[in-house]
């Protein structure tokens, strides 16, 4: 177990715009250790999911440097496992096939017959053990992200980056997968980072949440740390105080970063905003 | 509340729905009584939108009866509202004139001045005095949703059907639209059957909840009653120990009989 094993330093991105660079990003400093969850929560736009593009090696950072397991980042790799919102899967290949893809690129020394076991058994972990062979028009969303997962998972990656990974589910379908996460996770503890804007999602699923503040110049603003142990008990954990309190610290500190960034027009009418009624800027609620 | 009277405003009998070959709901009784704001939590696919469809009369069922107050129902009628999760609005007419549409079928009878006066309660009542010339087009979706809150609560009807109604909205939005829905729920005192996936938002606003098992040939399981004094604070609940009981309570059943539902699927298909 390393204690640094994924190390970010004053990470930044710039983008042009006509009124000169415009740093979205700057001074994202962050540690993780080896075999560690950590979600990363910020407002829509504040440049999250830039910084997980960015440690994929998708989105080129234009300051600070990344290095996972001692190398330095520079490029996209199949050491970095990345899940998005929407699975991407190929249509007019099976679930297995969809797998086997990556798989033959990251195990070519394997036989067919290994490869496809590779590929069938993550299915299987992922409870898609009957529709091997469906193609993703016959899977329902939350089954095509299960492949999605499954996929993730079998070229065994160094690390796997989340982004929202859920976040096109309904929300019970949200949590029975998050328990799928959960659960190969349990197999096969990889270093991971998940971007999410689910408060009680990064609670449940995380060792550490980090609060990212809202850009531009976004960087990371509070850590906080999830004691539960492991394996997680969902029933115990939503019916515990415990839960309530940790997800609050991080609905407050969304509160307090919304004062600084320009509401967006029109998403909130003002009689909702109306003095004397429910203030919530943020959903408390999962989303989805 | 259902002491408050005897016979339930709006029933399903034993009712079982197939499309095709695919039973959708399988021998669900439900009986709503008048100002009770029940409702059903369900999985996507579940047959949550068929069974508001039967409330509505939009769909018949192949077996069992539906009544309202008593009487079986066999048609849409204006003393059932519908919210769908589209909104359903008219692309070339304003807010007002959206709302109006309704108000014009339903109070024909009455003076123009009077039907003005309903349209411009309405709009006000969802926070949208400021969009109402504006046209679905120039709206948010969560505006565009209190347009169509607007349009089914202007027609005054005896029970209001609302299915997935902030499902399509981001999270922010599905927020301050939930404390809406709180505030009317009570200001209006109207019936309310909300079809819902998200078991925070059934919390907030009922005072029944009924849990729908996971689909195909789904079925209604064990009521929860939620007994939190109104109104509710969304952002207070989580340190209510019945919210979070219920909460966790209604996800177990829900997840539960997925997983039946799972390892029933495995055990009869030929692998």
């Amino acid at each position: 177990m390393k204690e640094k094993y994924l190390e970010i330093h004053q990470l930044g991105k710039s983008f042009d715009t006509p009124l000169g660079p415009s740093r979205v990003v700057a001074g994202f400093d962050l540690t993780l250790r080896e075999g560690e969850f950590v979600s990363v929560i910020g407002h829509s736009g504040c440049g999250k999911s830039t910084v997980l593009s960015m440690i994929a090696g998708l989105t080129r950072s234009s300051e600070g440097t990344m290095i996972l397991a001692g190398k330095e980042l520079v490029e996209a790799g199949p050491d970095r496992g990345v899940v998005f919102q929407a699975p991407c899967l190929l249509a007019w290949l099976s679930a297995l096939d969809n797998v086997r893809l990556g798989v033959d690129q990251v195990y070519p020394g394997q036989s067919r017959a290994e490869r496809n076991e590779i590929a069938a058994r993550h299915l299987r972990q992922v409870g898609l053990g009957d529709s091997l062979h469906k193609r993703p028009a016959e899977l329902s969303l939350g089954m095509r992200q299960r492949v999605g997962l499954a996929r993730a998972f079998a070229l065994s990656p160094r690390m796997l980056l989340l982004d929202e990974p859920f976040g096109m589910l309904d929300s019970l379908t949200r949590i029975e997968l998050q328990d799928v996460l959960l659960e190969l996770w349990a197999h096969d503890s990889k270093t991971a980072l998940m971007v999410t804007h689910d408060v009680d999602e990064a609670v449940f699923l995380s060792d550490r949440v980090v609060m990212m503040t809202s850009g531009p110049e976004a960087h990371v603003g509070e850590i906080l740390e999830v004691p539960f142990p492991r394996p997680r008990d969902r029933h115990a954990l939503m019916d515990s105080p415990e839960f309530y309190e940790l997800r609050e610290r991080l609905v407050s500190f969304l509160e307090n970063q919304g004062q600084h960034a320009p509401a967006p027009p029109d998403r909130a009418p003002r009689s909702a905003a109306r003095p004397g009624r429910s203030s919530g800027f943020f959903s408390a609620n999962p989303p989805g | 509340m259902s002491d408050l009277s005897d016979v339930p405003i709006l029933a399903l009998h034993d009712v079982s729905k197939s499309f095709g070959t695919t039973r959708v709901l399988s021998g669900v009784s439900l009986q709503i009584s008048p100002g009770e704001v029940v409702a059903i939590v369900g999985f996507s696919g579940a047959g949550k939108s068929t069974l508001i469809a039967l409330l509505a009369g939009l769909e018949r069922p192949d077996q069992g009866r539906v009544t309202f107050r008593g009487r079986e129902l066999r048609a849409p009628g204006p003393e059932r509202g519908v919210v769908f999760q589209n909104y359903s609005l008219l692309p070339w007419l304003t807010a007002s004139e959206n709302v109006s549409l309704a108000v014009e079928q339903v109070f024909a009878h009455r003076p123009k001045a009077e039907q003005r006066a309903q349209v411009e309660r309405f709009i006000q009542m969802v926070g949208l005095e400021h969009a109402s010339a504006r046209k679905p087009g120039q709206l948010s979706g969560g505006m565009r949703q209190r347009v169509a809150l607007a349009r089914a609560l202007a027609a005054d009807p005896e029970v209001l059907l609302m299915d997935e109604p902030l499902s399509a909205l981001d999270a922010l939005t599905r927020g301050t639209l939930q404390d809406s829905l709180e505030r009317i729920a009570r200001e209006s005192g109207k019936t309310i059957v909300l079809v819902t996936n998200d078991v925070d938002e059934a919390i907030l606003l009922a005072d029944r909840i009924l849990p729908l098992s996971a689909g195909p040939a789904a079925t209604l399981g064990p009521e929860f009653r939620v007994n939190i004094p109104r109104p509710r604070e969304r952002r207070a609940l989580s340190s209510v120990p019945e919210f979070r009981h219920l909460r966790s309570s209604i996800v177990d059943y829900l997840l539960g009989s997925k997983r039946e539902r799972r390892a029933s699927d495995a055990a009869t298909q030929p692998s």
